[in-house]
């Protein structure tokens, strides 16, 4: 019996004593954890993709509460998530810019050199093993489909006429799974509906590029001279166009010989000056970097063709009178579509 | 103090826990893929091991043996290893969050760690000192210390090799994990 009551005081004390042990040690090795973090991870999409840059959403919600990583730093919850993260740890929600995937490329049939006929398996992977491909350029995409099926959003399709891949950029997620999958690389994620983009990736000599393909990028640096806003810098023989300094005036797109930058002249913008409240100070004619701005002083101001819509002008004004405006084109005058073929037949159909 | 000596090195080198009695071999497989972890893994069971020894000597020998409750050993030396398993981790978060983070689940799964339970027993049937005792635990801590570095060496490096892919992680390594055995059965018979 005693043996019994021995026992249980043994044990029972050994516990009490190692309970008191351990709180004592909980207090002088107490580590502060942020509750919040585990809130923060229940609204974030969970779906550990990694586009944050932390290896999952816990580790970014850890770095939101320590005040590492910005509220608009995961591209699939997107402006929405960034605004409930922002309220919620009571930082500034930031601009979060929707990223998509890109093909960067445009050597479709018609503009890329074929190597030879490829007749195997519809993979890019296995055409790539046959003599690296079957477009001549080594960076070209060869629009074989091997993104599509592991797009779980169905924004990419393959043009099959045009051998390249095509990305619908309003169903695209950005969630980068098809570019790790791309064996050319030629996809990449880019921040969506910026002015101009360069659509090709050929890290070659301009010579190179050049007999390979008519679209393809040759180096020139003309558009790293046209770029008055130092937005561009050629790495590799390649621009690459900084989309924070870009003002969108799409001079890189213009001057480009073989159209590798596209431009989204369709929305290209252009200044207006109301003629009533402008008193002619001539500072918007000093500032244009273009020329654009003719009038004489004391004279209300006019803005000419020239205009590449920079809209430096416009904050600079100090009547504020000047306002941009999506420029019109002759296309948008032309309301039939025979004239509307007749153009698409003479030039860049996307201008 | 030759007894003492002799301990040390029979337990580091000729009965190494995990070369020679297979003891501990979780963290010894799991915690082995980077050098670096491997190493904060062998300190932190150093650690335990060292104190383990002492106290389940105390416990033992000033406690249960007097009251005549011998067959209370084992679930008391579990109850003390929990305990020092649970002060370790708490230092650990508060002194280096990396290691703690680096050694994740296997940090709480020292207590578990049969190489713990097996010392303080061993020290028990071996009649040691408290001085040895805790020798003993110091000695055996350093050899799984010992062996789990040079495990994660090799690990590391092999992973870089030029290997046939399903020599790669699990098959490799409980390969190598056996030709090292064989390596430090050489060291048997260096006492008796």
């Amino acid at each position: 019996m005693m043996t019994i009551i021995y026992a249980v005081a043994v044990l029972g004390g050994l516990g009490l004593v190692f309970g008191v042990l351990l709180a004592v040690a909980g207090k002088v090795f107490y580590v502060a954890v942020d509750k919040r973090a585990a809130e923060v991870l229940a609204v974030l999409p969970g779906a550990n993709c990694g586009g944050c840059g932390y290896p999952g959403c816990k580790p970014f919600a850890d770095a939101l509460v320590e005040g590492e990583a910005p509220a608009n730093g995961c591209p699939v919850g997107g402006q929405e998530l960034a605004d409930t993260l922002g309220a919620m740890l009571g930082i500034d929600p930031g601009y979060s810019r929707r990223m998509t995937a890109m093909v960067l490329c445009q050597g479709t049939v018609d503009h890329c050199k074929p190597k030879y006929r490829y007749q195997g398996i519809k993979d890019c992977l296995a055409a790539s093993l046959v003599a690296d491909g079957n477009k001549s350029c080594h960076y070209a995409c060869l629009g074989l489909g091997t993104c599509v099926a592991f797009c779980t959003f169905d924004a990419i399709r393959i043009d099959t006429r045009n051998q390249i891949a095509v990305i619908d950029p309003d169903k695209c997620t950005g969630c980068t799974v098809c570019i790790g999958r791309c064996p050319r690389k030629v996809l990449s994620l880019q921040p969506a509906g910026t002015p101009v983009q360069l659509l090709c990736h050929a890290a070659e000599r301009g010579k190179l590029v050049s007999d390979n393909c008519t679209v393809g990028c040759v180096g020139c640096d003309l558009c790293d001279k046209a770029c008055k806003f130092g937005a561009i810098t050629m790495v590799d023989n390649l621009p690459v166009i900084d989309q924070e300094k870009c003002v969108g005036c799409m001079m890189c797109a213009e001057v480009c010989p073989t159209t590798a930058i596209w431009g989204d002249f369709d929305n290209r913008k252009e200044a207006v000056i109301e003629r009533e409240a402008c008193i002619g100070c001539g500072i918007c004619k000093k500032l244009c970097q273009f020329e654009a701005i003719g009038g004489e002083r004391k004279q209300p101001h006019v803005i000419t063709e020239a205009c590449t819509g920079c809209g430096a002008c416009v904050e600079k004004c100090p009547k504020k009178c000047i306002h941009m405006r999506v420029r019109r084109h002759l296309r948008d005058a032309l309301d039939n579509a025979e004239a509307r073929a007749a153009l698409a037949v003479f030039g860049n159909d996307r201008e | 103090m030759e007894n003492v000596f002799v301990i040390l090195v029979g337990s580091i080198l000729v009965n190494n826990f995990i070369m020679s009695r297979f003891l501990g071999i979780c963290p010894f497989l799991g915690v082995s893929k980077q050098l670096g972890t491997a190493v904060g893994m062998g300190m932190a069971v150093t650690f335990v091991m060292a104190l383990a020894s002492m106290f389940t000597y105390m416990v033992q020998r000033w406690l249960l043996e007097p009251l005549g409750l011998g067959f209370l050993q084992t679930i008391s030396f579990i109850l003390v290893i929990a305990v020092l398993v649970q002060v370790v981790e708490m230092m650990i978060k508060k002194l280096s969050y990396g290691l703690y983070k680096a050694l994740g689940v296997y940090l709480p799964l020292i207590s578990t760690n049969c190489a713990v339970l097996g010392v303080a027993l061993l020290n028990m049937t071996e009649n040691y000192s408290l001085l040895e005792s805790v020798m003993n635990g110091v000695g055996g801590a350093l050899g799984f210390t010992l062996a789990i570095t040079l495990f994660a060496g090799l690990r590391e490096r092999f992973e870089l090799t030029d290997m046939p892919k399903w020599m790669h992680g699990f098959t490799g390594a409980l390969i190598t994990a056996g030709l090292m055995s064989v390596a430090f059965l050489g060291f048997q018979g260096f006492i008796r």
